[in-house]
């Protein structure tokens, strides 16, 4: 029998779970290994668990996603986070400094009407998980690379070194010490190929923390550049903001300051 | 009282499946009329419109790419021009046609991807492009070929097709070499009879017949077919600045639906999308696709939402031409981005997203913060609009059996390709007889 694999979808944009149907050239030739029996957004037909491989997308924001996923990890075998959402809770995680009472009334005028919990959390908060691809996105080649591990009952691995030392690898130039710029490349996992030096820009940290951070020496390097404050906070308070490294660094920059 | 026979069923069917979100539909019905008819959005809300208040403007169009992983170039866009109105910054022609390039390229992905993954299977009757792939395989990989292409302009330019990172207040952070976009070239001239022939199979398919007085809405412009300026038009005479749209539209909240819904003020519902666009724009689309068009036997404009994928596929053609004469023509610009000092101000902006005219308005602080953000995606605009659609079919609904009374309903939603995210996935049909 071919695995079964299942596609969940929580708070998100879709963005993650859309690279397997970015996938172009595999999408045909890894649908022809695996039972897709469960994808509501590519397929009509969903079939009930249990799971050889589940991929969860998205961040539990809601009474019932905190259910739900507690009942997709008892299908499930395996349990795969795909994205900065479901790994750390993504950018609806910034509702976590906030009052969810005031977000509420700023998007709704009758906010009585919208169920909502005041948090956005990562899915190992809810569950146990099997493995965490980060990025927001995931990368395409990363997604193949573990689909494909997990397929031949190998544990997969992906590389957790930083965009710093992927700038190396590719000979980019230097965004901080060419042009200036505040960078987390030095703080944040390799992934994305460290695509935002190579179009001559600071990386915003969309891949999660790297294994070898050392955010002191970091926070100083930001100084350095000027940035400080809230300036600083705000760069850390992003799509993986809720990260504890990060969440804690940012928040002891945020308490000096008062 | 007037005690009549009270028979109340309900059809739970499946989920709405092939949409990006979560939804249900629940239709009730007394005596064959429509009594209520809810299409209820379930996506949680993820709250940018709070969150952006206190961020940087120049970190804004990439926090708004995250509302939606098949439409990111859309939000920066609008983002970038509200943002931009308020700095008073010029933009470089060349940059202003890169920008049209990088649109090019989320329209055939995104409109790809729709007519390919979600759309076609239903008429095929097929539950996915993977079983699609069995009986329908030329078809199927011609729509990966196009969609790649697609996938490749947007990368091109942003590093990569989901959430790219080089758009920017200003332009771009790297502007691309014209060898770099000459490789590009031969890949869209490679796929342009794949985009023609994607317009005649899809107009093959057995189209249902519906004739709707609809109020179409789309940018309209001088002299282009519209992405990212012009002024708000519609069938129905409205002709306004973008500045002006509150004067003619208002958005209200439902108690069942967690997006709010739209309508023109004093009328009623109205319809944004390629459809709308091909109807406010065919004299744009240039004579080659409009005699194209004209082959399909459709006559346009077309008041049948069924001819959307039509249009969309009309849509996926004249991006691949654009982008091939954009490359053509271009010749980078002396800087990527125009730089710009933060002011304090209002901005509104309204791009066509693939799914339709996309809102953005900004107030930033003299130290460029974002004081507040008001964002309304297509999708919320359309949901009154699909409503009304539903209430047309519904009273044929009952007489069919469950499958495909729901069959019915997903494919009137899918016309307006449904990006419930930036607001959905799965619907339940109710339809109770009371
Ligand atoms: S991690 Fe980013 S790309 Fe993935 S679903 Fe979340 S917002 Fe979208
Ligand atoms: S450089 Fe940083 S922000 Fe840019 S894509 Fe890579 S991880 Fe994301």
């Amino acid at each position: 029998m071919k695995p079964r694999v299942a596609v969940f979808k929580f708070a998100s944009c879709d963005g993650c779970q859309l690279q397997f149907l970015n996938a172009e050239d595999e999408l045909l030739r890894l649908a022809g290994q695996v039972d897709l029996v469960y994808f509501p957004e590519a397929r009509s037909r969903s079939l009930p668990g249990p799971y050889d491989i589940a991929f969860v997308e998205g961040s539990i924001t809601t009474p019932d996603d905190a259910r739900r996923i507690i009942r997709v990890r008892e299908e499930s075998r395996y349990l795969v986070t795909i994205g900065a959402c479901a790994t750390a809770g993504g950018i609806q995680a910034l509702r976590n400094w906030a009052d969810v009472e005031q977000y509420r009334r700023v998007v709704y005028p009758s906010p009585e009407f919208i169920s909502t919990l005041s948090t956005s959390t990562p899915i190992s908060e809810h569950v146990r998980v099997d493995f965490e691809v980060w990025g927001c996105p995931i990368d395409k080649g990363q997604l193949l690379a573990v689909t494909r591990s997990l397929l031949s009952g190998a544990k997969p691995v992906l590389p957790a070194y930083s965009v710093c030392m992927e700038c190396k690898r590719r000979g980019n130039v230097c965004v901080v010490v060419a042009r200036g710029e505040p960078c987390l490349g030095p703080v944040t996992r390799t992934g994305c190929g460290a695509l935002c030096p190579a179009l001559n820009r600071g990386c915003y940290g969309c891949f999660g923390p790297a294994n070898d951070e050392n955010m002191e020496s970091f926070v100083k390097l930001l100084a350095q550049q000027g940035v400080t404050g809230d300036d600083a906070v705000r760069r850390l308070r992003g799509i993986n903001g809720y990260v504890r490294l990060w969440r804690e660094t940012a928040d002891a920059i945020a308490a000096q300051k008062k | 009282m007037p005690s009549r026979r009270k028979r109340s069923r309900t059809i739970q069917v499946n989920y709405l499946t092939r949409a990006e979100g979560e939804a249900a539909l629940h239709i009730s019905m007394r005596d064959g009329e429509v009594v209520d008819l809810r299409l209820e959005i379930f996506e949680p809300p993820r709250f940018f419109e709070s969150f952006l208040r206190g961020r940087d403007s120049r970190e804004a169009p990439d926090l708004t790419a995250r509302i939606c992983g098949i439409c990111p170039v859309a939000y920066q866009m609008s983002t970038v021009h509200a943002l931009e109105r308020i700095c008073g910054i010029t933009i470089d022609p060349a940059v202003r046609a890169l920008r049209r390039l990088y649109y090019c390229g989320e329209w055939i992905e995104s409109h790809t991807l729709h007519i390919h993954m979600l759309a076609a299977p239903d008429f095929l009757g097929c539950d996915s492009i993977i079983t699609m792939a069995e009986k329908h395989r030329e078809a199927v990989e011609r729509g990966l070929r196009i969609k790649k292409a697609g996938n490749a302009i947007v990368a091109a330019l942003g590093g990569r097709s989901v959430h790219p990172v080089g758009a920017c207040i200003g332009g771009f952070t790297r502007a691309p070499g014209r060898e770099q976009l000459s490789a590009l070239r031969d890949q869209l001239l490679r796929i342009r009879g794949d985009a023609v022939e994607c317009v005649r199979w899809v107009a093959s398919f057995d189209l249902p017949a519906a004739n709707r007085d609809i109020e179409f809405v789309s940018l309209r412009h001088p002299d282009e077919y519209p992405m990212n300026e012009g002024r708000v038009v519609s069938s129905k005479g409205v002709d306004v600045d973008v500045d002006g749209v509150d004067d003619f539209f208002e958005e209200h909240q439902v108690p069942y639906s967690n997006a709010l819904h739209c309508k023109v003020k004093g009328r009623g519902p109205y319809f944004l999308g390629p459809l709308a666009r091909v109807n406010l724009n065919f004299d744009r689309l240039g004579a080659e696709i409009t005699s194209i068009a004209r082959e399909t036997g459709i006559s346009w404009p077309s008041s049948n939402p069924y001819t959307s994928i039509v249009a969309r596929a009309l849509e996926v053609l004249y991006s691949v031409d654009e982008a091939i004469r954009i490359i053509d023509s271009y010749r980078p610009p002396d800087r990527p981005a125009a730089p710009f000092e933060a002011r304090a101000g209002v901005g509104r902006a309204v791009t066509e997203a693939p799914r339709g005219s996309l809102y953005h308005e900004f107030e930033t602080d003299e130290r460029g913060l974002i004081r507040s953000a008001r964002i309304v995606p297509p999708t919320a605009q359309n949901q009154a609009r699909i409503e009304a659609d539903l209430r047309d079919l519904a009273p044929g609904l009952a007489q069919h059996p469950q499958a495909l009374a729901t069959r019915m309903c997903e494919m009137a939603i899918r016309n307006y390709d449904p990006c419930i995210s930036c607001s959905t996935h799965f619907l339940k049909l109710n339809i109770e007889e009371l």
